[in-house]
């Protein structure tokens, strides 16, 4: 009886084996609400256009994907001690950042945009009239490097983790105008009444890619592979038109 | 600056002469709101303790109302309904309230002094309550009035009691602090979250951090040492 057991399970374990020998297991990190990228729907599901896209890339690599939230500044240190394999959450491509993550080929890039209260009348490019204002940021974004480096010793820069709490604290008049990734501000910022775009968006960067360990160079293939599909076949332009009013494809 | 010190700071990328000073200001943020809200705190503690050991419930009753808010709700949470909260009350942006709390300091100041007050209330109202009978009866053996009493004999020797207890609120506290940086205020742990965030070196900014806060506690241990060693005088053996 024992050994008909054992015999059993040593089966069953190797008909799974077989079956997942095609299907590779992967665990993709977001960081929610970042509106439109990653945010959770009415009924709690996770969703937006990176979402989707890593839903067709998934899909497109014949890998069974799990997807993991995860806060912006656990983001790389969670990558390298190999709680998920991808980080799919709008990171842009920086020197510092390649240093320590393998980065795939550019999936988007979108500007960053001023938004502000309908009463701001600066002109945000204008040093002098724009002295002594407080600047909202996300700390460590691309959008935080540009004001540090060209404003940072002209305006007061508050660094946020989440972009809710920047809108929240631009509601509430502690912030006179706030720089941040384009389409995020247009839908928290612009959503609301009283408030407007106050500025030229800026381009910045090198634009978004999937972020990777170092040593998973198979995968960053696989994973340019499937992207450069998505963008051909179709699939891309279909997810982007779903959320975008404009062309961020890269 | 000595040479050996500019050298030690050409040779790494992190630890540069700004990243430096923003450490510096974290630490002189976090000193600054971690003692003015202990300072402050004590100050409205001791009444309410006083208040608190009340017999009558209308005095005792909403002392003890707000101790149990207070320590029954985390810090963050406080925080945050503090901070947010009251950007949110209508038209508090126009009244000279706003020039006060439109900075986060002084929304973070309010917090921490309100939660380590409740903490503090409850230490020395503890340490009066233990107070030995024999010494209030002696007390009042000798006509001293009721504030007489409670400046001569029952507060000093609550304090006796009380300051081994407090002086673990007060390491609490400076702990506590770190979370002023979800509210935009660069005290310690926002310097460190800044510099993570510019190099992405999770290790170097957070134990140099770390290094700091351990620093800040054990001279907060001597200064404790000295003061029970000063309040417990007399407990001690003539020739020590």
């Amino acid at each position: 009886m024992r050994k008909l057991i054992v015999a059993a399970s040593v089966a069953l374990t190797m008909m799974a084996g077989v079956a997942h020998a095609q299907e590779r297991n992967l665990r993709i990190a977001f960081d929610v609400p970042y509106e439109p990228f990653e945010y959770k729907d009415e009924n709690g599901e996770l969703t937006g256009f990176e979402v989707e896209l890593a839903e067709a890339m998934c899909e497109e690599m014949n890998a069974n994907c799990e997807f993991v939230i995860q806060a912006w500044d656990g983001m790389i240190p969670g990558l390298l001690a190999r709680k998920f394999d991808l980080i799919m959450s709008s990171m842009s491509i920086t020197p510092e950042r390649a240093e320590r993550v393998l980065f795939s080929e550019p999936y988007y890039n979108t500007p960053g945009g001023w938004f502000g209260p309908e009463s701001f009348n600066t002109d945000v490019t204008d040093m002098a009239a724009m002295e002594g204002m407080t600047v909202g940021v996300q700390r460590g974004t691309t959008m935080d490097t540009f004001v540090t480096e060209e404003m940072g010793g002209v305006v007061t820069i508050k660094r946020y983790t989440t972009a809710d709490d920047m809108v929240l604290d631009l509601e509430g008049q502690r912030l006179d105008v706030v720089f941040v990734d384009y389409p995020v501000g247009e839908q928290t910022v612009l959503s609301k009444d009283g408030f407007k775009e106050v500025g030229e968006p800026v381009k910045l960067g090198q634009g978004v890619g999937v972020a990777m360990r170092k040593r998973d160079e198979e995968l960053a293939q696989e994973v340019n592979e499937a992207l450069a599909t998505l963008k051909e076949d179709g699939t891309y332009n279909t997810i982007m038109d779903k959320y975008f009013a404009y062309d961020i494809k890269m | 600056m000595p040479e050996f010190l500019a050298e030690l700071l050409n040779q790494n990328d992190i630890f540069t002469g700004p990243t430096i000073m923003e450490y510096w200001g974290g630490l002189v943020t976090t000193v600054q709101l971690v003692f003015l809200s202990l300072i402050l705190g004590l100050l409205v503690a001791v009444p309410l303790a006083i208040m608190r050991t009340s017999k009558n419930p209308l005095i005792n009753g909403p002392v003890w109302f707000y101790t149990y808010i207070f320590r029954g709700t985390p810090l963050l949470i406080q925080l945050y309904i503090i901070y947010y909260g009251l950007a949110q009350i209508e038209g508090i942006q126009q009244t000279f309230w706003w020039d006060i709390f439109r900075e986060a300091f002084y929304p973070a100041l309010l917090a921490f002094t309100l939660n380590t007050a409740a903490y503090t209330t409850e230490i020395i109202r503890g340490a009066i309550v233990a107070t030995p009978s024999g010494e209030i009866e002696a007390a009042k053996a000798y006509g001293m009035s009721w504030a007489l009493r409670m400046r001569r004999i029952i507060l000093p020797s609550a304090a006796r009691r009380g300051v081994q207890a407090y002086s673990n609120e007060v390491i609490f506290m400076l702990h506590a602090s770190a979370i002023a940086s979800v509210v935009t205020l660069v005290d310690l742990t926002g310097a460190a979250r800044n510099i993570y965030s510019r190099f992405y070196a999770p290790f170097d900014a957070f134990i140099f951090v770390a290094l700091l806060y351990m620093a800040l506690t054990f001279m907060l241990v001597f200064a404790f040492r000295k003061l029970e060693n000063y309040l417990l005088q007399h407990q001690r053996p003539v020739n020590s």
